[in-house]
């Protein structure tokens, strides 16, 4: 084939997984990969939880992002401005301009803690933290040090977000570490979700009700926050609900990144770009595709998500410029370790059908599913190397390929 | 299941949402409304309802209280004033269309 030029805006875990994939699948003469990104700052998303605890640090977590693309991919620190769709173009802010033949959306989500009144207003960063960027994580590690009893209110705003389990792994490690410092007895735990139980999944969801309830932490369901007054210490519902705080630990909304809501087309009113659910590319247009938490898929925003769509993208980048049918391959497939305190951690396995359910993964022998176990928590801590030597270079995990393995997992009923 | 509202018998699941939009129409609206506390729909309510409805037989699936709110024009405060016990969901009963998933 003629040489392609293949633009990738974000040099995330997306980003960077399909890079290095698409380098190897490519010789230098068939193709021209670039990554575009605003800093380089790579960092491991999962690691932000255990730092307002003091497990890690931001330095542990964060590295460059070039350094994780392979020799060969050209990588942009610039901020995109908008897309030219018709002229397949890239326009940055800088006024440079990159073409494409093929371009890929893996630019992730953006915060936006200014959509819900007061939430970002007086009291941010004081008594109002997220953990979801590094620079608010080690800023809540200083408030949790700092805390000394009271009502400690872990709030998020609205689906979707980022890692949907890490709000609650959240109120897990607060119960955990509070009770090592003895201070949980002075110590009251909410959590409050805009869902109707602790999680969407009902098996998953009745696992974790339980396990909150286990660690006497109050679950308010059902509570879409409309206000937060930082300075008051309240949180107001849009049904006229309050919950009262000492420190409240949020998970503000998230969107897409600003350059989509500036190409017409683009992105859907939360600025997500709509992709088909199997095959990856976007119905915007047919040499546009996307992955990871930038697409609107009904799959969770998770690093493992990303991981088994970069799988089938790269391939499906390949067949498109050969000229063939897309494989529709990607099942929707999750998997995330949720954190439970007490060096302990619960697996889940799901994908677009199947919800998640107990067993082990990825086989009848393996790390059990559903169950609070040390070895998920070794897992999730030994996942870290995994992501840095392992996933962004794109090599292939053994036994674990993108579709969701059945094998392994009991069927439950359903519960209503 | 089944359950008459009005003079219609429509098939519901278990919280009495409408598993077949096809059966719906505006009087079983009415009737869902006044059985969930809302005696009678004005003019934004149907605005809300028709926009969730519209939009579930289009795409196959219901809007979000926050896409609802960027998307039919309703802002989310105005949204819980008309359907307080929940918008998404109860623009969805009324309009007979399956109960919004909170997607994952």
């Amino acid at each position: 084939m003629s040489r392609k030029q293949i633009v990738i805006l974000g040099g995330g875990t997306g980003g960077t997984m399909t890079a290095n994939r698409l380098r190897r699948r490519f010789g230098p003469d068939e193709a021209e990969i670039h990554v575009v990104d605003r800093d380089d700052r790579h960092v491991y998303q999962p690691g932000l939880l255990f730092v307002p605890f003091g497990l890690t640090s931001l330095d542990e977590i964060v590295r460059p992002r070039r350094r994780q693309l392979h020799d060969g991919v050209i990588f942009h620190e610039a901020e995109v401005a908008w897309v030219e769709l018709d002229r397949e173009e890239v326009v940055l802010l800088d006024g440079d301009v990159i073409p494409y033949d093929v371009l890929v959306v893996a630019s992730g989500v953006r915060l936006q803690p200014e959509e819900t009144e007061g939430l970002d207003g007086p009291g941010w960063n004081d008594r109002v933290f997220t953990f979801y960027t590094p620079e608010g994580a080690d800023a809540l590690r200083g408030a949790l040090e700092r805390f000394d009893g009271g009502r400690l209110v872990v709030n998020l705003v609205d689906m979707p977000i980022k890692c949907p389990v890490a709000p609650l792994e959240f109120v897990f490690l607060a119960d955990w570490t509070l009770r090592e410092r003895g201070i949980r007895a002075r110590t009251e735990l909410v959590y409050a979700t805009p869902l109707d139980g602790a999680f969407t999944k009902p098996v998953a969801s009745q696992h974790l009700a339980g396990l909150l309830a286990e660690k006497e932490i109050e679950l308010v369901t059902e509570f879409n926050a409309g206000e937060v007054d930082g300075v008051g210490g309240k949180l107001g519902s849009y049904d006229g609900r309050e919950l009262d705080f000492d420190l409240l630990v949020t998970v503000p909304l998230h969107g897409g990144s600003a350059y989509l809501e500036r190409t017409p087309g683009m992105a859907d009113s939360l600025g997500f770009v709509p992709t088909d659910k199997k095959t990856l590319q976007t119905t915007v247009k047919s040499n546009v595709f996307a992955l990871g938490d930038a697409t609107d898929l009904p799959t969770s925003k998770a690093g493992s998500v990303t991981h088994f769509e970069a799988e089938i993208l790269s391939e499906n980048i390949g067949r498109y410029f050969a000229g063939r049918e897309l494989e529709r391959g990607f099942d929707g497939h999750a998997n995330c370790f949720i954190e439970t305190g007490f060096h302990k951690a619960l697996l889940i396995d799901f994908n677009y059908e199947t919800e998640p359910l107990p067993g082990h993964f990825p086989s009848a022998f393996g790390l059990p599913l559903l169950r609070e176990s040390r070895l998920n928590h070794l897992g999730k801590l030994a996942f870290q190397w995994v992501y840095w030597h392992a996933l962004l270079p794109g090599r292939e995990l053994p036994g674990i390929g993108p579709a969701m393995p059945a094998r392994g997992k009991k069927t439950l009923p359903v519960p209503s | 299941m089944t359950t008459t509202l009005s003079t219609d018998t429509v098939d519901v699941d278990g919280e009495g949402f409408l598993t077949n939009p096809e059966q719906w129409n505006e009087q079983i609206a009415e009737t869902i409304a006044a059985e969930n506390g809302i005696a009678e729909l004005t003019d934004r309510h149907w605005l809300v309802v028709r926009f969730m409805r519209e939009r579930f037989l289009g795409t196959g699936t219901a809007p979000s209280i926050r896409s609802l709110g960027k998307e039919s024009g309703v802002p989310i405060k105005e949204l819980y004033q008309l359907f307080p016990e929940g918008p998404a969901k109860l623009a969805a009963k009324i309009g007979g269309i399956p109960k919004p998933k909170g997607c994952i």
